[in-house]
């Protein structure tokens, strides 16, 4: 993968960075995430020289945690939450209107690459819910019309 | 004067369209050449009225809401003649019985104070508990705490005063504290408010556990979700740092103490405070058998004070007015005020802080003001993902640890989830065991396994055409119940059960099942 490869100097000097600090791990991740939007396998061999951790390690650590990717988002990533204040107010009919309109089942991406569909549990958005986050923005109070607006509005800059 | 108003930058204010509406105001104000002075405070906590826009006025702050940036120029049209006409005009905020019957200690700012003014911050008490910690000195300043009666705030409610003792009275080159903000129960926010909405007062009860227990650094393990807390804390400690606070000379006492914000991953057992020990030294987040405690050997294996956001933030005010006045909020063993939060299908969501002891019917009809669909109240899930839904019958149990234990619930956060009567239980009781299979951390067989078999018990279950298959696997149900009950190492696993046993025990209609069925 040779645009993997392209991240290295970047991963490399983050790592510098960071390998002084103790447990560094989660916050090299996140910030390689943010920068590149996933984990690029080619990153973690670096990754486990710089902390004197086997790679097996390193990979155990991102497949544990949810928010960890390893291959790139789609365009946009919605994720629904699926909490119980949330199924209190109606999530699961939602869920129902997602995976109707986008043909996807509650973990996946449109065939276009346009939406990544993920389940969320709790965004401390419960006293208004039901609640979604979408490319990092909450949105709160939803209903049926409110979540077809905010997908027509990802649909037409696709 | 320049009118000045009060709009919520909270990150719940803002999900329901703050943002919209502060734009809307200022850019329409300078349209009709009307000079108006804009704050983007804290959230009162009174979420349903959100975006909820004050205003100064003789009476004190008067309040419009819920708004929407369509209101804006109805709202301008008013405040030229007599603001009170407007339909969405509440009247002075302070004055709304939901939040004039409300006990504030812990959340006395909210919705006042701009959260990173240091300026509002100590002109409403700030830093008066570290003066007054500073004064004391570490020995008095544990003692404090442990004659308030405060108790954690994280769920297992453990005497805090009894852990500073132990971490101050433990001899190492390095002791930490680490602050639990991983907040992952449904139902819950109050630790999101608190770090969006008062910084400071974080900051401030770590300085102070940190100076008293002996511990020079600090974690703040902050969920993912919550970005906002995130970029808030992370300015905040900046400024208070700048402002002699936080570093060599915490507000001159002489003593160091310095502490930096870390992200979760999104995975709910890192709330557990081994596994979230794990996770801030870079690894999978797996519980620790205990003991050895974490005031022991806690992360990196050396003293750590670990605790919960709410916990730490009621330090200060319990330093600055004293462990009798604390104590004479509460019951029984639940002593001082918790936030409790308004969640699910109820009409008035949102945080309400009152001494333990109010019944839980209070908190849900009087504050709650009943379901937001109008139908028929079912339950209340109280204390997350891990506590019992609890039926009407129950709904004079007063608020308080021991009482809810007694009647086989939890506390836990203080988060009430309420439903309606369209809300299946069977579905909920499969949601707990799917749950628990999803974040369960692996390390112990019934919780891994056992949660997985339990999805599919209820599949049959639910599936069962006649009597006596039904019967069959609410047998095998409770069995399993138990033995998630009995044979986990945390509670992830001990009580998921709480969720189960208590929807088949009160609603085993759901279940497809007879009252005399689902007690056997
Ligand atoms: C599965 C699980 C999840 C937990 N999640 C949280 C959490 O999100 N926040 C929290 O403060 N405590 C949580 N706890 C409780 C912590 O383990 C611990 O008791 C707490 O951080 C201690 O702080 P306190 O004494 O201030 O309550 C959780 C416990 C378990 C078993
Ligand atoms: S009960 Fe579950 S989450 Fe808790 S330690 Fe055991 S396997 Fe891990
Ligand atoms: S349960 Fe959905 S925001 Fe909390």
């Amino acid at each position: 993968m040779p645009d993997e490869m392209l991240h290295l100097p970047m991963v490399i000097s983050l790592l510098e960075r960071h390998k002084g600090s103790p447990g560094a791990l989660l916050p090299i991740l996140h910030e390689i995430q943010e920068r590149i939007g996933y984990i690029p396998d080619a990153a973690v061999p670096e990754i486990a020289h710089a902390l004197n951790q086997s790679q097996a390690e390193v990979r155990g650590v991102i497949s544990f945690y949810h928010d960890f990717r390893t291959a790139p988002p789609a365009r946009h990533i919605l994720r629904l939450c699926r909490a119980e204040s949330c199924q209190s107010r109606g999530a699961e009919q939602l869920a129902a209107q997602l995976r109707e309109r986008l043909q996807l089942d509650d973990h996946g991406s449109s065939a276009d690459g346009n939406i990544s569909l993920r389940p969320v549990y709790c965004l401390g958005a419960c006293a208004c819910s039901p609640a979604l986050e979408l490319d990092g923005q909450v949105h709160a109070r939803l209903s049926a019309e409110r979540l077809d607006a905010l997908l027509d509005a990802c649909q037409e800059d696709a | 004067m320049m009118p000045r108003f009060y709009l919520p930058c909270d990150s719940l204010a803002r999900a329901v369209g703050a943002d919209e509406v502060a734009t809307a105001l200022l850019s329409q104000a300078q349209e009709r050449n009307l000079p108006l002075d804009l704050q983007r405070t804290s959230a009162r906590g009174l979420y349903w009225l959100e975006p909820l826009l004050e205003m100064d006025s003789p009476q004190g702050r008067i309040g419009f809401g819920p708004l929407t940036a369509a209101d804006v120029p109805s709202l301008l049209d008013a405040l030229q003649g007599d603001p009170s006409t407007h339909p969405l005009a509440l009247g002075p905020v302070e004055q709304l019985p939901y939040l004039k019957t409300q006990q504030r200690l812990l959340f006395a700012r909210a919705g006042i104070t701009r959260p990173l003014s240091l300026e509002d911050y100590r002109a409403h008490g700030g830093f008066d508990g570290l003066t007054q910690a500073i004064a004391l000195g570490g020995e008095q300043t544990a003692t404090v705490v442990f004659d308030s009666g405060l108790r954690g705030r994280g769920g297992a409610a453990f005497p805090a005063g009894i852990k500073w003792r132990t971490v101050r009275g433990t001899q190492a080159s390095q002791k930490y504290i680490v602050c639990n903000a991983d907040e992952g129960d449904s139902g819950t926010f109050a630790d999101r408010m608190l770090m969006e909405g008062d910084p400071f007062l974080l900051i401030e009860g770590m300085a102070i556990a940190g100076l008293t227990v002996g511990a020079s650094y600090g974690y703040i393990y902050v969920r993912s979700e919550y970005p906002q807390a995130v970029a808030t804390l992370r300015e905040a400690l900046d400024i208070a740092r700048a402002a002699g606070y936080l570093g060599a000379n915490v507000g001159g006492s002489g003593l160091a103490f310095d502490m930096e914000v870390r992200v979760g991953a999104g995975a709910y057992i890192c709330g557990e405070e081994t596994a979230l020990l794990d996770s801030l030294e870079g690894k999978r987040g797996i519980v620790r058998a205990k003991p050895p405690i974490p005031a022991l050997q806690g992360l990196f294996g050396l003293p750590t004070l670990v605790h919960n956001v709410l916990t730490l933030a009621s330090v200060p005010l319990i330093l600055a007015k004293g462990a009798q006045f604390y104590r004479d909020y509460g019951m029984g063993r639940s002593l001082g005020t918790m936030p409790f939060q308004l969640a699910g299908n109820v009409r008035h969501g949102g945080l309400v802080e009152r001494a333990f002891g109010l019944t839980l019917k209070e908190l849900v009809e009087d504050y709650g003001g009943g379901t937001a669909s109008g139908r028929p109240l079912k339950a209340a899930q109280v204390g997350g993902p891990l506590g019992a839904w609890v039926p009407p019958e129950q709904f004079d149990t007063p608020l308080d640890y021991e009482a809810f234990a007694a009647i086989g619930a939890m506390l836990g956060h203080g988060g009430v989830v309420v439903a309606d009567d369209s809300l299946d239980m069977a579905r909920m009781a499969r949601f707990a065991l799917q749950f628990c299979a999803e974040e369960s951390c692996g390390k112990c067989t019934p919780c891994r396994i056992g949660s997985t078999r339990g999805v599919e018990v209820i599949d049959r279950l639910l599936a069962a055409p006649e009597q006596r298959g039904r019967e069959a696997q609410v047998i095998i149900l409770k069995d399993l119940c138990d033995t998630l009950q009995y044979g986990s190492l945390c509670a992830l696993g001990g009580m998921t059960s709480y969720p189960v046993a208590s929807a088949l025990k009160y609603f085993p209609a759901d279940f497809g099942l007879q009252p005399s069925e689902a007690d056997q």
